[in-house]
């Protein structure tokens, strides 16, 4: 199974992840939005931070998770690499590894998360899928 | 159902949860391009928003956003309406500004890349680089209460650059207080930054004069000025504010009753609109200053190569804004909150928010090209009031995903297009430049046309670029 892939989106960037959890669908989502921020090169795992937050269903939770993603950037110049949550009743705790920003010199930006066709949901083959536009 | 009803108009007949009519304004090409992605069901959706008056509208360069489309605009009733921060967009204040120079192209030429690195170099742009101005928490307040007017106390620009911004380069009723320490913390470092993305800034030529009375009055004089278009928006601070807010309109009012997510919204009474309209003033006030800053430090680096060198201010508009403002509906005055996102207001002769010299004239318009191509300087009309709430185009409009453009568009043939055209680039990122390739974007003559055909902001002049720094 891939772990994410992009889609066609005029003004925006889209993307699919997937997992066989909702865990592993989150941290995918982080491999997607590092793969946007990077434009497909490696971004290293230097540096972590936790991370605690709460959502009220599973999509403010990504919401919130893909914002908190943002923030790091712009507020604290990290750029993510890849991340390991843990979910349990709409409460995210986890590490986010990456870098900083300013050993990248070839980066894109990412605005906002948006809830813009956003969807997470349980596969019938029991798998998870998350959708997420990000506002580039 | 879509029909042409007119030429350059079509509609999408009320149906099933819309309020309204949608409309788009569009001649047949640039609807061609329209249709092949989200963006009539978009219209359809904002349709559906409660108080919205007469029709959900779409601009020759509308294409599919997030909530509305990007070129989306629609009026609410201040009573029985909403305000919604997804019809605004989340770069809060992205918007254009020109300068006028007393330059003309052979003397800029001689000095071109010394100019364009020197502004590079004075211009902080792309991901992860700060700009000088770090404030602290007070001076961020200024900031966002006072507008241009900070930063003229501070000794960077002068009162005509007040004057000459809309607004007064300050939205009354910004409340600081609204703006949350998340997006403080975002925004903080970023006053006087660019930014990424479809942000930039160029020096052009006055290539053509269609209306030498009104391009006078604009200071724009004679083919083979220079001028400097820049635009950018409200950075980190905008954009967390659109999300706060989205999320605070979600919690308090649901979504379950949305056609879309990103549509939340709160009544205009509610004590939430008046909260989110404070911070979205103050977000716009940032923006106001930011692309302030960038103007001056522009003008220092024009000053450095040609020490006569003059720039000033003609105008600077917000594209991605909510706004009161007067209109008349089936004869009678009201008072209507407009959405604009990725629309530029139009305003026509007399309007008493324009400054003096433009209420006789009408309001400059500027509409960027896709990088290397034409801009072009419109003029507000009075038939826009009744046509589009006085609003008309922002930009060229995409047409290509990003990704399509990576996959499909080389780098040579960006470069080699931009060397044909005597561009001369300079740009953080390859892989960027491709995904703002022209071909990315619809033709921008095309939506000046339709604007022009409509009256909803009409030609006065064509810019060509000389030069392009892209964050």
């Amino acid at each position: 199974m891939i772990n994410y892939k992009f889609l066609e989106h005029t003004a925006d960037i889209k993307f699919r992840a997937y997992g066989k959890t909702l865990n592993a669908v989150f941290e995918n989502c982080a491999l997607a939005f590092s793969d946007t921020l990077s434009r497909g090169k490696k971004i290293k795992s230097e540096k972590k931070k936790t991370i605690s937050l709460e959502g009220k269903d599973n999509e403010s939770l990504l919401y919130n998770f893909l914002e908190e993603l943002i923030y790091l950037l712009d507020a604290e110049y990290f750029v993510v690499s890849k991340a390991k949550v843990k979910i349990k009743d709409n409460k995210l705790n986890g590490v986010i590894y990456g870098d900083r920003v300013d050993n990248y010199k070839d980066l894109d930006h990412i605005k906002a998360a948006t809830y813009a066709e956003m969807y997470i949901k349980k596969r019938k083959d029991g798998k998870w899928e998350a959708q997420v536009v990000l506002d580039v | 159902m879509i029909k042409q009803i007119a030429k350059n108009i079509w509609e999408i007949s009320k149906e099933g949860k819309m309020n309204v009519p949608g409309i788009v304004f569009a001649s047949e090409a640039l609807m061609n391009d329209i249709k092949k992605d989200k963006t009539l069901e978009q219209i359809n959706n904002v349709a559906m928003l409660p108080g919205i008056v007469k029709k959900s509208i779409a601009m020759p360069d509308a294409h599919q956003g997030y909530g509305f489309p990007v070129g989306g605009v629609a009026a609410f009733d201040l009573k029985t309406g909403i305000i919604s921060p997804g019809g605004i967009g989340y770069d809060i204040n992205c918007g254009v500004r020109l300068l006028v120079s007393n330059l003309d192209k052979k003397e800029f030429l001689k000095k071109r890349k010394e100019v364009i690195h020197q502004i590079k170099r004075d211009v902080p742009s792309g991901v992860g680089r700060g700009g000088e101005f770090k404030l602290d928490d007070k001076e961020i307040n200024q900031v966002l209460e006072s507008g241009v007017s900070w930063a003229v106390s501070k000794g960077f620009g002068n009162k005509r650059d007040i004057e000459n911004c809309e607004d007064s380069g300050c939205i009354p009723g910004a409340d600081a207080k609204k703006v949350s320490q998340k997006a403080r913390g975002r925004g903080r470092n970023q006053l006087g930054t660019l930014g990424a993305g479809n942000h930039f800034l160029e020096v052009q030529e006055v290539e053509k004069i269609f209306d030498e009375e009104i391009a006078n009055v604009f200071g724009l004089k004679k083919e083979g000025q220079i001028v400097v278009l820049i635009h950018s928006g409200s950075r980190g601070l905008g954009h967390q504010t659109a999300s706060d807010y989205i999320k605070a309109m979600e919690n308090a009012y649901g979504f379950s009753h949305l056609p879309d997510r990103e549509l939340a919204s709160a009544p205009i009474e509610s004590q939430l609109a008046k909260d989110y309209l404070g911070a979205m003033r103050a977000a716009a006030n940032f923006a106001f200053v930011n692309r302030h800053l960038m103007m001056c430090k522009v003008r220092g680096a024009f000053k450095s190569y040609f020490p006569k060198s003059k720039l000033d201010l003609v105008y600077d508009i917000a594209h991605n804004i909510a706004k009161f403002e007067e209109f008349e509906v089936d004869g009678f005055k009201r008072e209507l909150c407009v959405h604009r996102k990725g629309a530029t207001r139009s305003f026509g002769i007399g309007r008493k928010e324009l400054p003096k010299i433009y209420q006789k004239t009408g309001q400059p318009i500027f509409i960027p090209g896709s990088m290397g191509t034409y801009s072009y300087v419109l003029v507000g009309t009075n038939e826009s009031a009744n046509i589009s709430f006085s609003s008309t185009a922002h930009g060229a409009g995409r047409v290509l995903s990003r990704t399509y453009a990576k996959k499909h568009i080389s780098i040579e043939k960006v470069k080699k297009q931009l060397k044909e055209h005597d561009v001369y680039i300079e740009a953080n990122s390859e892989k960027g430049m491709v995904e703002e390739a022209p071909e990315a974007y619809k033709d921008v003559n095309e939506v000046v046309r339709v604007s022009h055909e409509l009256g909803i902001g009409n030609l006065v002049v064509r810019l060509k670029p000389l030069a392009v720094i892209k964050g």
